[in-house]
């Protein structure tokens, strides 16, 4: 059985989730009301304006199913996702779901014109990753039990903890698809450890 | 080096930068703001990115004259009151507003027929600078010209300032057809197409094998109400542009939204109890009513109760003028080839 993965497609980049997910045997779905989480095996929160995606989270109980979701279920957030789920969010202090003890700090490489493509050394096995980042939030802190598998400089990018992960860069848009895989992978892992 | 990344195209670093804002603005409603209230009001009702300009295309056409890149003074204001992306417009040709823009930081440039044009026979070298291109087009031609030229996003021209979504939808439509004739197309045939289209051939193949333009698709041009932008993002548009629609009353009088400010308070006009509120509260209401809705319709255009709970909601709405009430000398999508 292919895994069933939402990838939350209220604004953003959610088509070039849906296709690397596709590429890599998942079957995407997605994501636009709170009855579309269930039956998920996981869900992709991808980059965007989080104050957009936080304006549509508003309706209909959408954002507390969301956090009942990810409290529960592996999810992976990329730049504005990572933002929504972080525990604080700075410039400007906005609501986020608070389950990856994380910090983020939005914009804070600058605006579109310091948009850049890098390259690193991973704790990921293979060669160093391609990181596109875009107008990209900063993780200004990790807490306890949060693991970094890459930086930019001192900050953490690619974090995770539990069944969750977060990329302040978007794997997505990148060739790379070894961040994908890396989900699917905790993904199966969390699948049999509820068995 | 020119490599390929997941949707299927091949472009360079910075295109792939350029495109990847765009990808990130998907999905959304993109708004026309003339001063730092209405930027405020555009993301506090979910706009995903916010255009910043002088006069809406409503006002320009109403009152006629030059129109041209905004003041550099509003367009810092703007990017300091909101975090949404902030794009502002240069004149078709007018690569030196366009450096303007790049130097004061904008997230997005629009090389737009809204203003006069600059420049009767060529578009800005849009490859040449850091900053991401959207730019309008009529047909699938007209795309792959500016694509060609560096544009990291096409919109449909439609007619702006009309609240007449008639033109947009002319625009949309005659794209998405033109993409699906070349899909259907042999190799051998391409090559006809491309003189036809005038359009590079590389870029013409390159479309013909994936059934998409290279770069995001979005759509403007006479969007006015939560089912305009349904119908825009039904038809195949990745997002909607909503210029006049939203802050507009009669055909060049704006809504008032200000806020009474401190200054008005020293200077009598209000009291100082009433700084920070509405200067004129139903005016601002209507305008907050028909951001939202626009917004709350392009994120759910394939639900028609969610739509029609947008409509519902909207308190009013722009006047509009009928695109085929236009003499065809005040077009505004024919500038630009």
């Amino acid at each position: 059985m292919p895994l069933t993965i939402g990838v939350l497609a209220l604004q953003g980049a959610f088509e070039a989730h849906a296709r690397v997910l596709q590429n890599l045997g998942a079957t995407p779905k997605l994501v636009r009301t709170p009855e579309q989480l269930e039956g998920l095996d996981g869900l992709i929160m991808p980059g965007g304006e989080s104050t957009t995606m936080l304006k549509s989270l508003e309706r209909g109980g959408f954002f507390e199913a969301l956090a009942a979701f990810v409290a529960e279920k592996p999810t992976f957030g990329t730049c504005a996702g990572a933002i929504l789920l972080a525990t604080d969010v700075a410039h400007s202090t906005q609501k986020c779901l608070g389950a990856l003890d994380i910090s983020v700090e939005r914009n804070a490489y600058g605006r579109q014109n310091e948009s850049a493509i890098l390259s690193s050394e991973t704790s990921m096995p293979g060669a160093p990753l391609e990181m596109v980042f875009i107008r990209a939030p900063r993780i200004s802190r990790v807490g306890p039990g949060v693991e970094t598998l890459a930086k930019r400089g001192d900050d953490p990018v690619l974090v995770r903890s539990g069944s969750l992960l977060a990329a302040t860069f978007h794997p997505e848009l990148s060739g790379d698809e070894r961040v994908h895989r890396l989900f699917l992978d905790m993904v199966e892992d969390s699948q049999r450890s509820y068995r | 080096m020119a490599e390929p990344t997941n949707n299927g195209s091949f472009s360079t670093p910075s295109l792939r930068l350029k495109t990847g804002l765009a990808e990130m603005l998907k999905g959304g409603v993109i708004m026309d703001v003339m001063n730092v209230e209405q930027a405020r009001i555009a993301e506090e009702a979910g706009a995903v990115a916010v255009m910043a300009l002088e006069r809406v295309p409503a006002m320009i056409r109403a009152e006629g004259g030059v129109a041209r890149m905004a003041s550099p003074k509003l367009i810092k204001q703007i990017m300091a009151a909101v975090t949404v992306p902030v794009m502002a417009k240069a004149r078709i040709g007018h690569f030196a507003e366009a450096q303007v823009l790049q130097h004061l930081g904008v997230d997005f440039i629009d090389e737009s027929e809204v203003l006069t044009p600059a420049d009767e026979t060529h578009h800005i070298d849009k490859h040449a600078f850091t900053t991401p291109f959207v730019c309008g087009a009529k047909d699938l031609g007209e795309a792959l010209r500016r694509i060609a030229e560096g544009a990291a996003m096409i919109r449909t021209k439609g007619e702006p300032g009309t609240g007449d979504v008639v033109h947009a939808v002319r625009h949309m439509r005659q794209i998405i057809k033109e993409i699906k004739g070349l899909t259907v197309l042999d190799e051998q045939e391409l090559y006809a197409a491309a003189k036809e289209l005038r359009a590079p051939y590389e870029l013409v193949r390159m479309v013909a094998k994936t059934g998409k333009l290279p770069v995001p698709n979005f759509s403007a041009g006479g969007i006015a109400t939560p089912s305009d932008a349904a119908l825009m993002m039904q038809l195949g548009a990745e997002t909607v542009f909503v210029g006049s629609g939203i802050f507009m009353k009669g055909r060049a009088t704006p809504l008032e939204v200000d806020l009474w400010t401190a200054e008005d308070a020293h200077v009598g006009l209000c009291t100082s109890k009433q700084v920070g509120e509405a200067r004129n509260p139903e005016d601002r209401e209507e305008a907050v009513s028909r951001a939202k809705a626009i917004v709350l319709a392009a994120t759910h255009f394939a639900d028609p109760a969610i739509v029609s709970e947008a409509s519902e909601a909207v308190l009013g709405s722009m006047k509009g003028l009928a695109v085929s009430s236009i003499p065809a000398e005040e077009m505004m999508q024919d500038r630009g080839w």
